[in-house]
């Protein structure tokens, strides 16, 4: 079994990290999952988050606000729609995104409804968390 | 004869002119390496996700309960057609290429007897479409101000387009840009984004993925920002095309001054020795006459 699996994270904007992993947590739509090595192919959603990945050269923290997540037996690639770096995050970055999913709740019909919720009650969760 | 006084203002006035055509060319040129950058930078994302669009969408688009912006809303009335072109002119026929082609487009669409409506990106196309179509314009994009278009941009005008299909306000949409290929070749490009249509690839067909919620949830969840990377994609690739064209269209402005200097520099000369000659004439008549 391979050590370590190639780490991506990348936005629409730029690609924001690419490094070896031995171990990545990520916030999945149906709960946090913990990625090892030589895993079973799976595609799954994220809610808004953080991202965990330890490696040989230490471990990095990234904020997510939502995107997916393909992880095959070599690697784990999360395309997410807005990423920072855990250290560097500002609040007011991720503002907009939470304003817009309050506004999608608002309006969302009764059959989205309970997802819309979940995704401001994820946000509020999120931001309360890096104060 | 010409005066020899118009003519120094003339080349005067052209060396001029090549001195801002060549400011205006060297400008474009970093702000193109700038987008061409942006593009690069944007296209894993974009690849990544049409990929595992595309392979969703092969298994699930063929039942019912493939979602309306995959499947369509099932009728293909009425077009909405959103036109991508720059902010500013100089620049060859980059903007009139695009317009040209929605144009085109929207008259076949009319013919059909389809409905036509137009969102325009970008000032220049509003200005070129607004006596035609002028009262099908449903919405204006206006990037004069953003310098460096982000996700947010294209964000925003996937969640208007969206809103408005999810209304349903029409039923098909596309988008028209310029491709970049090279400096010097920029392809008008239209694209249907609405029912989305992806390039299935053979090549992954190997991995059988888990999908997690069920494929359903996710394509429900990934196909509106499919559709605002599609726009994303198409913004940056028509802004590295608006700095091409308007770098080759400077390079050719700068050569053609030039080349004007260099026939009205001939023209002043002849003219000066025209009038020195007389002059001599004058001078040696006048002396025989004595």
């Amino acid at each position: 079994m391979a050590d370590t699996m190639q780490f991506d994270l990348v936005s629409p904007e730029r690609s924001l990290a690419s490094l070896q992993a031995t171990e990545v947590m990520l916030p999945g739509a149906e709960g946090d999952m913990t990625v090892l090595p030589d895993h079973a192919p799976v595609i799954t959603t994220l809610r808004p988050g953080v991202v965990k990945v330890s490696g040989p050269e230490g471990e990095a923290d990234f904020v997510v606000t939502g995107g997916f997540v393909e992880i095959t037996s070599e690697g784990v690639s999360v395309l997410a729609e807005q990423a920072h770096a855990g250290n560097e995050v500002k609040k007011a970055d991720l503002e907009s995104a939470y304003t817009f999913a309050r506004e999608q709740a608002e309006k969302a019909s009764d059959e989205d409804k309970s997802a819309a919720e979940k995704l401001v009650a994820d946000f509020a969760q999120l931001l309360e968390d890096m104060e | 004869m010409p005066n020899l006084k118009d003519l120094k203002n003339r080349i005067e006035s052209v060396k001029n002119t090549r001195k801002i055509t060549k400011a205006m060319q060297m400008v474009a040129a970093a702000k193109l390496r700038r987008a061409q950058d942006a593009a690069e930078e944007g296209r894993p994302y974009t690849a990544r996700m049409n990929a595992v669009l595309g392979g969703l969408a092969a298994s699930v688009g063929g039942s019912d309960s493939a979602p309306k912006l995959l499947a369509g809303s099932g009728s293909d009335q009425v077009h909405l057609l959103i036109v991508m072109t720059g902010e500013r002119g100089l620049c060859g026929g980059f903007n009139s290429s695009i317009v040209r082609m929605a144009r085109a487009k929207a008259q076949e669409l009319t013919v059909a007897g389809k409905t036509v409506k137009m969102i325009t990106v970008g000032k220049k196309g509003r200005d070129q479409l607004k006596r035609e179509y002028g009262d099908v314009m449903v919405n204006h994009v206006d990037l004069t101000g953003i310098k460096r278009i982000g996700y947010a941009n294209a964000h925003e005008i996937a969640r208007d387009v969206l809103g408005r299909f999810d209304d349903g306000e029409f039923d098909v949409a596309t988008i028209f840009y310029n491709t970049f290929v090279n400096v010097a070749v920029q392809d008008p490009t239209e694209q249907q984004i609405i029912p989305a249509s992806f390039e299935t690839t053979d090549d992954d067909a190997g991995t059988v993925y888990d999908y997690e919620p069920g494929e359903d949830e996710i394509l429900k969840d990934l196909l509106p920002r499919g559709v605002a990377t599609q726009i994303f994609s198409a913004l940056l690739e028509n802004g590295a095309s608006e700095q091409g064209a308007r770098m080759s269209a400077m390079d050719n402005a700068t050569r053609n001054a030039g080349e004007m200097i260099d026939k009205l520099t001939i023209e002043f000369n002849r003219s000066r020795q025209a009038i020195i000659t007389n002059e001599l004439i004058e001078i040696i008549s006048g002396a025989e006459a004595l």
